[in-house]
């Protein structure tokens, strides 16, 4: 998802919320918000409740259980949704528990209108949400101990889950509950100033932290039900392939195989779905499959030929993204004040470490799901669709997820399809469909192959004075539902995101993109478009700089627009932070520096490399982050620190997916390998930007930078220019 | 199907399985003990790094039938073992983890590391620590692996 989709609304604009409280059914104070998905109209809330759409529940033992609208894989909302709400209630934070919350209309993102987390726009779109929600929580408290004290409520204080009334009066959360959900939910309520934040801007470690160190967390892979079986699915080894026949004889003869059937796949073809009581042997019994596969009439598409047609297809305009000024005029220029450059991008698997699973109990009329989404509202829709019931017959569980990076937002939802699909042969039985990780690398949904064309004239003060670019790569957003606000005049926002909107002065600019069909599904990668035009900009701009002779710093300064305030701030505490490092640098060793803004976060990094082993060495990152007010400083810190590693997955030797004749030539992490700890950055210093603007996301811009500061400073070293990725060779 | 006799965490545990079972399959879903994740099932990983014999072991491709009387311990046991309690401690003070799936191959790893090496130099980290993290972590697995190696002192 990009800025531009993210612009679409405005937090609280359009649409109206309602809180309603009652006393919760074991005691205590929940509170609900609904949200009314008709802007204008004076109706009621939507009917539906029940207990799981409370957002706090302040239980008779003190502890406040807080739901999390969204998934947490890693990113830290399941932390810093709940200091935001804790911190507005003056919560005691070591009673707070935080729960994912499941598909419900009341969890749907207050911008996109789905539930949902990508775009970077947990914290950005909930920020204010769930401090109203606390402050109002806060409120129907105070309410309740003033009219109980019969004090003027404005003479009571809160600190730790405790309020205190005049002469010394004071009353715990816990026992003011069930009378505080007596109390009217204020319509209004104000927020803390920043100066009295007790949990907001303070290192906060995570909720979720010890559980994930002694085993003890249940990600969707770790769910045990009763009964429960296992699937395997047997995908065609090209998209959209069935089998012509499959034996299955042998299959079904190990102990603990329960079926074996044809299922549908969202690419048209038709896979084998083998289940059995158990994964081994589900695994077995599909090693052990005879199909002969039929894919005739299937596009076999081929990573070598693409490339030869994308780069056929660069050397002409493609459909307009921004033209600016006049781009002729580069060709008046002498071949000494011109670049021409062609940049080469692969498929790319975002592997999340938990392998895809979804499991669903489906009992003919109603069904219960497990999944680690991003995506619960189109998944829940999926599923419902698939089984025949409507949407709300589908109970969905948010679970824990093992990484994602993109993976678990699908539109077309087609694990959860095939997952319905297998379960509806087994009414009454759990089923978990489990995708090995053969199946994942294989798998598709890929951030797509791109090559960029571009063609730069060089005015006489060293700066560009004329830029023509040209992107090819498939469309992410075709077909989605996302495609009226993303695909524009035939471009795929996604795909010119960070070139169509740079942050650098270029007089006479034109950008332009072809999306060729392939047989290929594509999805976005964490940070999107940005995953390679960030890396065609940065590389291109500190090319510049090196033939101007100009400090590459220093340049991105001159060439920068005025206006480019967030990122200029970034750029020059980066600057600042690094600059007694790279003074002193070890012979053999080059810094490298690079800079981006998007999802309206700027990040400025420099990098000390050197070469070992003919592979880059990345000894040192300082990162400079302008992110508005930061919420949890530990949480922008570690996805700094680790959101780097991920960029320089796209380095690595072993860091493209390719096809030929339609098929993937690579299957597990010995053949597409992200990085391990000896190739990741050793030292990652992290510096925020002070401010006291709204906060905007740190789960995608981490990615961006790290890999043109890599190859930066390897350009550097060997004066070579690095233009195709993966670098296999140096 | 066999019937093999396993010492897991110090318990006796009994189960009937195929002789080629992983034992990882057998820890999670005959001993319903999930804290040892599967991640590529190649050993390429190392989500599944359990202790067999006091060995970080990647038990993804380890078949039961070939573990006789070694005892193995998991992360739901590794806190009972003095260096392991540290580590596990260690990763919880330096807010390690982020999706936290890899984080109990990680813990092993490292607890194996400190119990043969307790004052692991930067190669040494590098050349015993190779279990993926795909959130890429490692900047503070060093560092939890550093605070360890200095309480553990």
């Amino acid at each position: 998802m990009s800025t531009t989709m993210m612009a679409a609304q405005e937090p609280g604009v359009s649409r109206r919320s309602f809180l309603r409280a009652s006393a919760a059914a074991a005691g205590g104070l929940i509170v609900y918000l609904y949200f009314d998905s008709h802007s204008s109209a004076q109706q009621a809330p939507p009917a539906k409740v029940y207990p799981p759409d409370a957002f706090v529940h302040v239980k008779p033992d003190g502890t406040i259980v807080i739901q999390v609208n969204r998934l947490e894989f890693g990113q830290g909302v399941q932390t810093s949704l709940p200091m935001l709400l804790a911190d507005e209630m003056d919560a005691d934070w070591s009673q707070v528990v935080a729960e994912l919350a499941p598909a419900a209309d009341v969890y749907k993102d207050p911008v996109f209108g789905i539930q949902m987390v990508g775009g970077s726009g947990s914290i950005a779109h909930s920020f204010q949400q769930y401090r109203e929600l606390g402050a109002k929580t806060r409120a129907m408290l105070v309410a309740a101990a003033a009219e109980q004290w019969k004090v003027p409520a404005n003479e009571c204080r809160t600190e730790s889950s405790v309020v205190h009334g005049p002469g010394g009066r004071s009353a715990k959360y816990a026992d003011l509950a069930d009378a505080a959900a007596r109390m009217p939910v204020p319509d209004t309520v104000p927020l803390k100033t920043a100066k009295d934040f007790r949990l907001i801007g303070k290192k906060t470690p995570r909720l979720d932290s010890r559980a994930k160190c002694d085993g003890s967390l249940k990600f969707g892979l770790d769910l045990n039900l009763p009964g429960m079986k296992i699937a395997l699915v047997a995908h065609p080894p090209i998209f959209g392939a069935s089998p012509r026949s499959v034996d299955d004889t042998a299959a079904r003869s190990l102990p603990g195989v329960a079926d074996v059937f044809q299922i549908p796949t969202v690419s048209k073809g038709t896979a084998v779905a083998v289940v059995a009581d158990r994964f081994w042997a589900a695994k077995q019994a599909r090693d052990r499959l005879k199909i002969d596969w039929d894919s005739s009439g299937v596009e076999a598409a081929d990573s070598s030929r693409l490339r030869e047609k994308y780069k056929e297809l660069a050397r002409s305009l493609g459909n307009a993204a921004v033209t600016r000024g006049d781009v002729k005029a580069l060709e008046a220029l002498p071949a000494d004040r011109r670049i021409v450059a062609q940049y080469e991008f692969p498929y790319l698997a975002h592997t999340p470490m938990e392998p895809l699973n979804t499991t669903i109990r489906f009992d003919g009329d109603r069904a219960e799901v497990w999944a680690g989404s991003q995506f619960q509202t189109f998944d829940q829709i999926a599923i419902a669709e698939t089984l025949g019931v409507p949407p709300d017959r589908v109970t969905f569980h948010t679970e824990m997820a093992g990484g994602g990076f993109g993976r678990r937002a699908v539109p077309d939802s087609h694990v959860q399809r095939e997952a319905a699909a297998i379960a509806k042969r087994f009414k009454g039985t759990p089923v978990k469909l489990v995708w090995t990780r053969e199946d994942d690398v294989q798998g598709g949904y890929y951030r797509p192959m791109y090559v960029h064309r571009i063609e730069i004239g060089i005015g006489a003060d060293g700066l560009p004075l004329a830029w023509r670019h040209v992107i090819v790569g498939q469309s992410i957003m075709a077909g989605t539902p996302f495609a009226a606000m993303m695909v524009r005049n035939g471009v795929d926002g996604t795909a010119v995101e960070g070139v169509a909107d740079t942050p650098y002065d270029i007089p006479n600019f034109s950008v332009s993109a072809h999306h060729p069909q392939v047989n290929v599904p594509v999805l976005w990668w964490r940070s999107v478009g940005n995953t390679h035009t960030a890396f065609v900009m940065e590389t291109l701009v500190d090319e510049l700089a090196l033939r101007a002779g100009t400090d590459p710093v220093l340049y991105r300064r001159k060439l920068l627009k005025t206006d480019a305030r967030r990122l200029r701030g970034a750029l020059d505490l980066m600057d600042q932070k690094s600059e007694p490092w790279r003074a002193k640098l070890p012979q053999g060793h080059a810094a490298g520096v690079a800079c981006h803004e998007c999802f309206d976060t700027a990040v400025a990094c420099a990098v000390d490399v050197s070469i070992e082993n003919q592979r880059p060495k990345i000894h040192r990152v300082t990162v400079a982050v302008g992110c508005g007010t930061v919420v949890n400083p530990l949480t922008v810190e570690s996805q700094f620190q680790a959101g780097v590693t991920f960029g320089v997955s796209q380095l690595m030797a072993n860091g493209a997916i390719t096809l030929k004749n339609g098929q993937v030539e690579q299957s597990n992490f010995d053949t597409y390998t992200p990085p391990y700890l000896v190739d990741a950055p050793k030292a990652v210093d992290v510096h925020i930007v002070p401010s006291t603007e709204k906060p905007t996301g740190c789960g995608e811009p981490p990615v961006p930078v790290i890999s043109p500061a890599v190859v930066n400073a390897l350009s550097r070293l060997t004066g070579k220019r690095y233009r195709t990725l993966p670098l296999v060779t140096l | 199907m066999e019937t093999y006799k396993l010492t897991v965490n110090g318990e006796s545990k009994e189960v009937n399985v195929d002789p080629s079972t992983p034992l990882l399959w057998v820890l999670r879903e005959e001993l319903k003990m999930t804290g040892t994740k599967y991640g590529c099932g190649i050993s390429a990983c190392g989500a599944c790094t359990v202790h067999v014999a006091g060995v970080a072991t990647r038990s993804c491709v380890l078949p039961v039938s070939t573990i006789g009387d070694r005892p193995i311990v998991t992360i739901e046991g590794i806190g009972k073992d003095p260096v392991g309690r540290v580590v596990q401690e260690a990763w919880v003070s330096e807010d390690v983890v982020q999706c936290g799936y890899c984080q109990s191959g990680q813990i092993m790893c490292a607890a194996a590391l400190l119990k043969s090496t307790p004052k692991p130099t930067d190669a040494n980290i590098e050349e015993s620590m190779g279990n993926l993290c795909r959130c890429g972590t490692y900047v503070r697995i060093r560092a939890a692996i550093e605070a360890a190696s200095q309480r553990l002192a």
